[in-house]
């Protein structure tokens, strides 16, 4: 029962645990630079799912080899998150640039003080 | 011929553009807001010719590199996204040529990086729109939504910042959300082509249909945020008040309604009418969370003393008329819903431009402050009033066509409370905007002279506000000629 719910499965384990990780301190984090980097978490916990929704069991690296009969894995799922990190990698360099142009203009990344500086 | 190549072209073509900007602007910064409109025009051409390829031969299926779909990336355009490309980017052409001059006094010596940004957002919207790969549909939603970031954060107050910052935490957590969902039907499915994904969901459904209800799930989330369906609006008043005025036109009128079309695309087209209807019962909740909506953003919007943000709630409210439309499951009101994304456009850019013509000649915010506009800006305040007759919905305009498709199809679906919500939210409009009219036009200001915007500004909010009228006119005929095709293809009945 245990082995089938927790031990079989454990890579999705890991993967929600660590998006919950993620949302919490994109939710919960007062400081801009932590919630950029709970983005990042929740964003890696989703390629991880991905990298691992690709894996054949026995199966090899997917690079065709010439007259033999093998199981490859699935390497879609990979590409896709060659994407998915470019993006991230983009989303956060964005991030971080209004993170730094909001320390030049309120003079801190905490959200409560911008808040109260804002009204 | 170049023709044959158009779906791929309504991307490429502001894409390439984007990248050539600042080698033009090194050669001569004068030259690019002409550039850039020229670029908007040509893709308005290609997607033109796109809807009448589909209307002469039927939907194209147009393959990238020689890969034959469902393992190739494939643009798959019918009715429903070649009508809504033509919208977008004919919006976004007009919104170019206003954005000329008010760039210029906005953004002074940043007409480079704004134009370049301006580009890419076009291409990720024209992507998002044309293609039929929902992997691509994520690419494509964050290189829209990045640029949508940029260009929000480059406001003139510095509260600009943590508006865009706060969207893009939003946005990207929605995102994540949609990766999610693609992932999970991948896993059951094996296939990432939409028409492919379509045939093999059921099966998949049969065999596992707790994944397929969480991708459900999660696309229902991340679109509701992308679209800014009432409890998860928050960004939206926010980003749109902020954003510079060429940027609140063009993100108001387009981005959320992509959103609202990549939603009833996943919603219709992958999963099926039946499999809403039957077996999550998505419909009723997405109708009641878009009454509510109307009724809310009419009710905030009537709090705001600010012109920009008032027009943000009444987007929120806006948003609720497509969603509703979509969610009552008939024809009748399906075209009400797709007709209220064109006509929303056109109404919401030509508003935010009015704002924004107003804020480039007297700086002005308050909606209390707007006394004797009616005498110094006298051809925007009449399109104002034109467009905000619309909104309300006076027949003969766009606005009344949309409110009576969907009006008629609540009644279809026998859901009279959502007749009386559209004829409630038509009354709010009117007390909100009936504050503008009165302060435009019943109050006499000192001085009085006309002062009136550029020509460049003057012609698009003109054009637009003409086309208010117009189209309501033409929606009796030729529009119903698309229309009917459109609906079939996503909700046949």
């Amino acid at each position: 029962m245990i082995e089938d719910l927790i031990l079989a499965k454990y890579n999705y384990w890991i993967y929600v645990t660590l998006m919950m990780i993620g949302f919490y301190a994109v939710i919960a984090k007062n400081n801009l630079v932590k919630k950029v980097i709970g983005l990042n978490i929740f964003s890696t916990a989703i390629f991880l799912f991905y990298i691992s929704i690709g894996d054949v069991i026995g199966g090899t690296e997917p690079i065709y080899i010439h007259g033999e009969d093998v199981v490859y894995v699935n390497p879609i799922p990979h590409v896709l998150i060659l994407t998915g990190i470019v993006v991230s990698v983009s989303i956060t360099a964005v991030a971080l640039a209004l993170i730094i142009k909001i320390y030049e203009e309120f003079g801190t990344i905490e959200e409560d003080q911008i808040l109260e500086l804002q009204s | 011929m170049i023709f044959d190549n158009a779906p791929a072209l309504v991307v490429i073509f502001p894409l390439i553009a984007a990248v050539a900007v600042p080698f033009i602007g090194y050669y001569n910064k004068r030259l690019i807001p002409y550039f850039v409109t020229l670029i908007t025009f040509c893709s308005l051409i290609f997607s033109i010719s796109n809807l009448r390829t589909v209307m002469q031969t039927g939907s194209i299926s147009y393959t990238m590199g020689g890969w034959e779909p469902p393992f190739g990336i494939e643009y798959a355009i019918d009715y429903l996204n070649g009508f809504v490309s033509i919208v977008v980017i004919f919006i976004i052409f007009i919104v170019s040529i206003y954005a000329k001059k008010s760039v210029e006094q906005e953004l002074p010596g940043r007409t480079i990086n704004f134009y370049t940004v301006f580009l890419l957002l076009t291409a990720g919207l024209q992507g998002l729109i044309v293609t039929g790969d929902l992997f691509n549909i994520y690419v494509f939603l964050e290189i829209s939504s990045i640029a949508a970031y940029a260009l929000i954060s480059v406001g003139k107050s510095r509260d600009a910042l943590m508006a865009s910052m706060n969207y893009l935490i939003i946005g990207t957590v929605s995102a994540s959300f949609i990766l999610l969902g693609i992932g999970y039907l991948y896993m059951v499915t094996g296939t990432l082509n939409m028409a492919d994904l379509a045939d093999r969901l059921p099966l998949a459904f049969d065999e596992r249909p707790k994944v397929v209800l969480a991708a459900f799930a999660f696309f229902l989330v991340g679109f509701s945020i992308k679209v800014g369906l009432f409890p998860l609006h928050t960004w939206m008043p926010d980003a749109y008040s902020l954003a510079p005025s060429a940027v609140s036109a063009m993100l108001a009128s387009t981005f959320t309604k992509v959103a609202a079309y990549v939603m009833i695309r996943v919603m219709f087209t992958i999963f099926k009418p039946d499999f809403i209807i039957s077996t999550v019962h998505a419909h009723t909740i997405l109708a009641w969370l878009a009454a509510i909506a109307i009724i809310a953003g009419s009710v905030l919007a009537i709090a705001q003393t600010d012109f920009k943000r008032m027009l943000a709630y009444s987007s929120v409210s806006q948003i609720g008329y497509i969603i509703l439309g979509v969610a009552l499951m008939n024809q009748i009101a399906m075209t009400g819903g797709i007709i209220h994304i064109m006509n929303h456009g056109i109404m919401k850019a030509a508003l935010f431009m009015v704002a924004g013509a107003i804020i480039y000649k007297t700086g002005i915010r308050n909606i209390n402050d707007f006394k004797g506009l009616g005498k110094t800006m006298p051809y925007t305040s009449a399109a104002f009033t034109l467009v905000a007759l619309s909104m309300i919905g006076i027949p003969p305009t766009v606005g009344f066509v949309s409110k009576w498709y969907l009006a008629l199809g609540a009644i279809e679906a026998g859901m009279w409370v959502f007749v009386g919500v559209i004829m409630l939210s038509s009354l709010l409009n009117i007390v909100y905007f009936w504050r503008v009219f009165e302060n435009m036009y019943f109050y006499r200001a000192e001085g009085g002279k006309v002062d009136e915007v550029p020509l460049s500004m003057l012609l698009p909010i003109l054009i637009l506000a003409a086309l208010t009228f117009l189209l309501g006119v033409l929606a009796l005929y030729p529009l119903k000629e698309i229309m009917a095709p459109m609906v079939q293809i996503i909700l046949p009945g």
